[in-house]
């Protein structure tokens, strides 16, 4: 099946999406690349390609995780679905 | 895949090899480039090297022109150097530096004798250079004679998916084989710099690295005037989908796959300790990185993109991949290896990174890149602080 969306790590938080862009509720096919397993979801916003879904609902303060680690803090709550980007996360930092 | 154990290269006189054969015509300073340019105006087949510095400068920060002057004379891809400067000592050190690895070199200084008599004493010179130059023959190398240097730009999330492990992928490969490698960008390792520590291959190469990255951090923490938004990353990383400078640094760090980096470089410093990784503390401005590597002695250099950097060197050869479908779409002649696939899982990182050996290697034997073909000569000088 066609790969939507590819999860570096298992821990990840965060998507990224490696089609031309996804449409709002569209079901998503997702693969993580680190145990090679496959999972679902349906995307909120349109996001191209390149750009982050969030896998789960995130509020501020919390933690992004790719790559398995620490890539930045949620600086306004996002919920399982939307697009992830400097609108709602910021540097630790710098 | 197995892996060609030779490529065709340019033996020199100190036993390195090069990829490319060029004659080049190097000012000393800034208000030498005219007079280098006169000259490989009418010496067809040699290059000059134009850059904005080397006057009135002082400390470490003279140092670092010198050693990027004379490594990049020194660096094999270039059988025979012409130094012209503005005054005779600063030309001399440069030449007496070059001389060391045998190849012809001769220096040229303007006062006294003024742009036209320069110019016509370094043409002649010039021509006997590249006419000698051009009987060299390629001749079998062994593998271990590449000196690969790395660095992304333009970089988006597709880089660190795809292209920059793509290239870790060819470290993980090549690096059992003896070659070098070198991987930079200090400031764009903040965030995993943690994690880079931890591939020191000795305690001693790890504290290395983290007094460099904290360093460099320091300096970029006194002289920032905001967050750094719109430097780090870049409008093109953020339209690309790189939010956070960990982000990017996460991905950049892909490009060294597995390995353990033997030592900590300074700015353009050639590499001692033999075969394996380095870390070398460069800016993350593609340009500026390039041209310290090449000047460190690098004959070959990776470069993956994201969104598109379309950056070359006079020197050392700059391959380009990019794992970004838009990207080949939209500037293909950009692009000298297509990795696109991966993200549509119809390659796995194993057939990518044999993809780009076999590029790597075709390229080593001469193949232009598409830098080279659309003319693309960045040379770029960095400069650590102001002249006196």
């Amino acid at each position: 099946m066609a790969t939507d969306i590819i999860i570096h790590d298992k821990k990840d938080n965060v998507g990224v999406v490696v089609i031309e862009k996804i449409t709002p509720k569209q079901d998503c096919a997702c693969w993580i690349m680190e145990d090679d397993s496959s999972t679902n979801i349906q995307s909120v916003d349109e996001i191209p390609l390149g750009h982050k879904i969030a896998m789960v609902d995130l509020k501020e303060g919390d933690t992004i995780l790719k790559y398995g680690h620490d890539i930045g803090k949620v600086v306004k709550s996002i919920k399982k679905g939307e697009h992830v980007h400097v609108h709602n996360v910021k540097t630790k930092k710098w | 895949m197995e892996i060609p154990k030779s490529f065709l290269g340019y033996k020199r006189e100190n036993g390195r090899a090069g990829t490319r054969n060029h004659v080049i015509i190097l000012p000393v300073d800034d208000i030498s480039n005219a007079c280098a340019e006169a000259v490989a105006n009418n010496i067809k087949g040699t290059i000059a090297l134009p850059h904005s510095y080397g006057r009135l400068q002082f400390g470490a920060d003279l140092e670092l022109h010198f050693r990027t002057m004379i490594g990049t004379g020194c660096n094999p891809n270039v059988a025979a150097v012409i130094v012209i400067g503005i005054e005779p000592k600063w030309t001399k050190k440069i030449v007496d530096g070059i001389a060391k690895t045998g190849k012809p070199v001769e220096g040229f200084h303007i006062e006294r004798t003024g742009d036209i008599g320069t110019t016509m004493k370094a043409s002649k010179k010039a021509q006997e250079f590249v006419m000698w130059a051009s009987e060299k023959q390629r001749e079998e190398c062994p593998l271990s004679d590449l000196w690969i240097s790395v660095k992304c730009g333009e970089s988006d999330t597709t880089s660190g998916l795809a292209a920059n492990p793509t290239v870790g992928n060819l470290m993980d490969k090549l690096e059992p084989l003896g070659v070098h490698l070198c991987f930079g960008e200090t400031s764009e390792l903040t965030g995993a710099e943690q994690v880079c520590a931890t591939r020191g291959a000795t305690k001693e190469a790890s504290e290395k690295f983290m007094n460099t990255w904290s360093s460099y951090n320091d300096f970029i923490l006194k002289e920032a005037t905001d967050d750094l938004s719109e430097s780090q990353p870049t409008a093109g990383n953020i339209a690309g989908g790189l939010t956070t400078i960990e982000e990017k640094a996460f991905g950049n760090f892909q490009k060294i796959g597995n390995c353990k980096f033997i030592d900590v470089l300074e700015p353009a410093e050639e590499p001692t300790k033999g075969k394996g990784l380095y870390f070398m503390d460069t800016s993350s401005a593609a340009a500026e990185c390039v041209t310290l590597q090449a000047a460190a002695g690098f004959n070959i250099h990776l470069f993956p993109t994201g969104q598109g950097n379309i950056v070359g060197n006079p020197i050392e050869p700059v391959v380009k991949l990019t794992a970004n479908p838009l990207t080949v779409k939209g500037m293909g002649e950009h692009i000298d290896c297509d990795v696109s696939k991966i993200l549509s899982r119809e390659m796995n990182l194993s057939e990518a990174g044999d993809e780009l050996i076999k590029t790597t290697l075709r390229v080593a034997n001469g193949r232009l890149t598409c830098a080279e073909a659309l003319g693309h000569r960045e040379f770029v000088m960095t400069k650590l602080y102001r002249s006196a």
